[in-house]
């Protein structure tokens, strides 16, 4: 078995009465890309730093590359955290900025070997052409990939990202996406981001870790996660829109809403109540038992949604690029029975 | 007649920098539209303009035909709606939606009624009777937009008023703007950076970058016809794939110049760009054009799969399920039905 990079057993931290971790249990292996998704105030920055042995855990234990960290001074974990504020040096230049990390004494690098790494990270990030420029004068794309590259320039066997893409332009984080899950790989450093942002989540991770209130609720690959997502509460943070979520009651073997509309056939084995979740994606337009009217239609590029109202629901649609449907008409939603999902029914 | 009316609209910072260039624009009664840009665009620095709290360089804007360039903000009945807001503190939740209502000398009980319908429509029934420090970040954002929203003016000016919401709760206060509009008509001027915020809301989108407007047009016709090179990268979340096939000459259809565009040796002409969105590229096992999967990125509903070629990065969309392998060689084909050509050197899109 291969060397997990980290792992927490029973990890629990409290501020007063606040409880910003509890239990929490995670296990990242070499080279893996782990994405902690939560809301905001979910305890995501409380994790990191207890990673980085910035925070100390009531109970619990935190083991690094098979050691356990409490054993490791916070200096020498050899982590790299990056945060969403660009903590650099304003009046000195992207060079400075860069070599600043590797001119400890404990390093013990020669100028030749700083320059190289420097060059080496400045590429990587494309930031190449502004060596010599000041970061004040960096737009906020470009300090934020000179904040990773200072991160990047140690070679640390760890990264820990809080929210790295938070203050930047939506098309940038679109395209730092992608350029920093491509740098990773290419790396192999393991990874722990941590984001509210679920396209970040879906897109990068190769295992999420649904977060929540301190508490860890589910673990898998983004498809997995999406797919089956282990409560509703699960089933919102990820995917865009949201997952439909609706309290039905099987009533002549057939799921049915508390308006009595009926959605989908259900096995006679069902309880009475559930919990069913179907994501926009599979709700057909046509073939359904009960009649919805559209609300709003939106336009997403390569498809449209729609919200409906049918009784006294609201459903979600993902619709193709051509559907004629405008706000005010009606159609029959179908839903796909193969992609449904139930959970217990929500306390009443 | 258009309700709001920009005229050669400019604006010079006086370090010299146009912030914006003679900006034209029409917006007709009840219509939304959004400016949309990256930081530094002008799409903030014109909306400032038309809510009077910046001075034009020079041009007008009209607004319901009367020329208010020199008005102050306070005689033009806006209605201006932040990012960021501060509440009351000594007053409820209720109390804070009303305050602007009671300052326009609404009578009580129709204040009551359209403090419960906006609370109702952005999940804030359960918290009228708290005050504003016993509130999470997000439920006081959704409170101040509530508050923002709870009055109709003669025109709403928005910048970036979901800008600090997260995923879910930034999609249910799109659709609630959405269906505020299509109920009352308030013409509004709404600024982002997010295009796919844009496309939402939007009636008609006006892509800006560097003070100039590069178009204005319906989402649906600046995602698919985009103007300029700049518009077809920024719109799409993928944007457009654009490529360069002057080396090898074969991959992409021929471009409408390309009758006069190639050179002796057959090479094409270097002065157009192929664009094409992700949606109208498949895997083609017998198409010539080869390349490397360098990122397969799933996103829920479909799959955006990287591909470096040698006409470029080519990104395909795919279905949720159709996983590659990271390293694996695919071909690739293009739907001439969403080709789409722009000249090199202006950036524009050829007919």
């Amino acid at each position: 078995m291969t060397e997990r990079a980290l792992e927490l057993a029973g990890v629990s931290k409290r501020f007063g009465s606040v409880e910003a971790l509890v239990g929490v249990d995670l296990a990242l292996d070499a080279g893996e890309f782990l994405v902690v998704l939560g809301p905001t105030g979910a305890g995501k920055t409380t994790l990191l730093r207890t990673i980085a042995g910035l925070e100390v855990p009531d109970a619990g234990n935190v083991r690094l590359f098979g050691r356990d960290a409490e054993l490791i001074a916070p200096a020498q974990r050899d982590v790299a955290l990056v945060f969403q504020n660009f903590s650099l040096y304003p009046s000195s230049t992207v060079r400075e900025n860069l070599a600043f990390p590797l001119r400890a004494p404990s390093r013990r690098l020669s100028a030749a070997e700083i320059d190289e790494r420097v060059q080496w990270a400045a590429r990587l990030l494309h930031v190449e052409r502004l060596l010599d420029r000041p970061a004040k004068k960096l737009s906020g794309g470009e300090m934020q990939r000179v904040a990773i590259g200072r991160a990047i320039v140690r070679k640390p066997k760890l990264f820990l990202m809080d929210e790295p893409l938070n203050n930047l332009d939506a098309k940038l984080r679109e395209e730092l996406r992608v350029e920093l899950r491509e740098l990773a790989r290419e790396l192999r450093t393991p990874v722990v981001w941590v984001t509210h942002d679920q396209a970040e989540a879906l897109t990068m991770a190769d295992r999420v870790a649904l977060f929540v209130a301190g508490r860890v609720v589910q673990t898998g690959t983004p498809e997995a996660v999406y797919a089956r997502p282990v409560s509703p509460l699960a089933a919102r943070l990820l995917g865009t829109p949201p997952m439909n979520v609706i309290a039905v009651r099987r009533v002549d073997g057939a799921w049915t809403t508390d308006a009595g509309h009926a959605l989908a056939r259900a096995a006679s084995v069902a309880p009475e109540r559930a919990t069913l979740g179907i994501r926009p994606e599979h709700v057909r337009l046509e073939g359904g038992a009960a009649e919805a009217v559209v609300l709003v239609v939106e336009d997403w590029g390569p498809e449209r949604v729609l919200l409906a109202r049918l009784g006294t629901l609201e459903l979600h649609v993902l619709a193709p690029r051509d559907c004629a449907l405008r706000a005010g008409d009606r159609f029959r939603p179908a839903l796909d029975e193969r992609r449904i999902v139930l959970w217990d029914p929500a306390p009443r | 007649m258009s309700f709001l009316v920009l005229e050669r609209l400019d604006k010079t910072w006086p370090d010299g920098t146009r912030a914006v260039r003679s900006v034209d624009l029409a917006i007709e009664p009840g219509e939304f539209v959004v400016l949309l840009g990256p930081s530094g665009c002008g799409k903030t620095t014109t909306l400032r303009m038309i809510a009077g709290l910046e001075e034009p360089t020079s041009g007008r804007v009209l607004l319901g035909g009367q020329d208010v360039t020199r008005r102050s903000p306070a005689e033009r009945d806006i209605g201006f709606v932040f990012q960021f807001y501060a509440l009351y503190p000594h007053m409820t939740v209720a109390e804070n939606i009303a305050f602007p209502l009671e300052c326009a000398r609404v009578p009580r009980a129709e204040r009551a009624v359209a403090v419960a319908r906006v609370a109702d429509r952005l999940d804030l029934a359960r918290l009228l009777g708290k005050k504003p420090r016993e509130l999470s970040g997000g439920d006081q954002q959704r409170v101040g937009l509530a508050r923002a929203l709870v009055r109709k003016p003669s025109v709403w000016l928005m910048d970036e008023p979901l800008g600090a919401l997260d995923g879910a709760e930034r999609l249910s206060m799109c659709e609630f703007l959405r269906e505020q509009q299509q109920e009352h008509r308030v013409p509004t001027v709404y600024v982002t950076h997010d295009q796919e915020e844009a496309m939402r809301l939007a009636d008609r989108v006006v892509v800006m970058n560097e003070g100039d407007v590069l178009q204005t047009a319906p989402p649906a016709e600046v995602y698919s016809d985009p103007a300029t090179l700049f518009v077809a990268r920024f719109v799409g979340s993928p944007g457009m794939n654009l490529l360069d096939d002057t080396e090898s000459g074969d991959f992409v259809p021929d471009s409408p110049r390309s009758a006069t565009g190639r050179d002796e040796s057959g090479k094409k002409s270097p002065d157009s760009v192929c664009g094409v969105r992700p949606e109208f590229v498949r895997f083609e096992p017998s198409s010539a054009l080869r390349g490397r999967v360098v990122v397969d990125a799933f996103h829920g509903a479909c799959r955006y799969v990287h591909v470096e070629t040698p006409i470029g990065r080519v990104v395909v969309r795919r279905g949720a399920h159709e996983r590659v392998e990271v390293g694996a060689e695919v071909g690739l084909a293009f739907d001439p039905r969403g080709v789409r050509w722009f000249d090199r050197a202006s950036g524009r899109r050829l007919a």
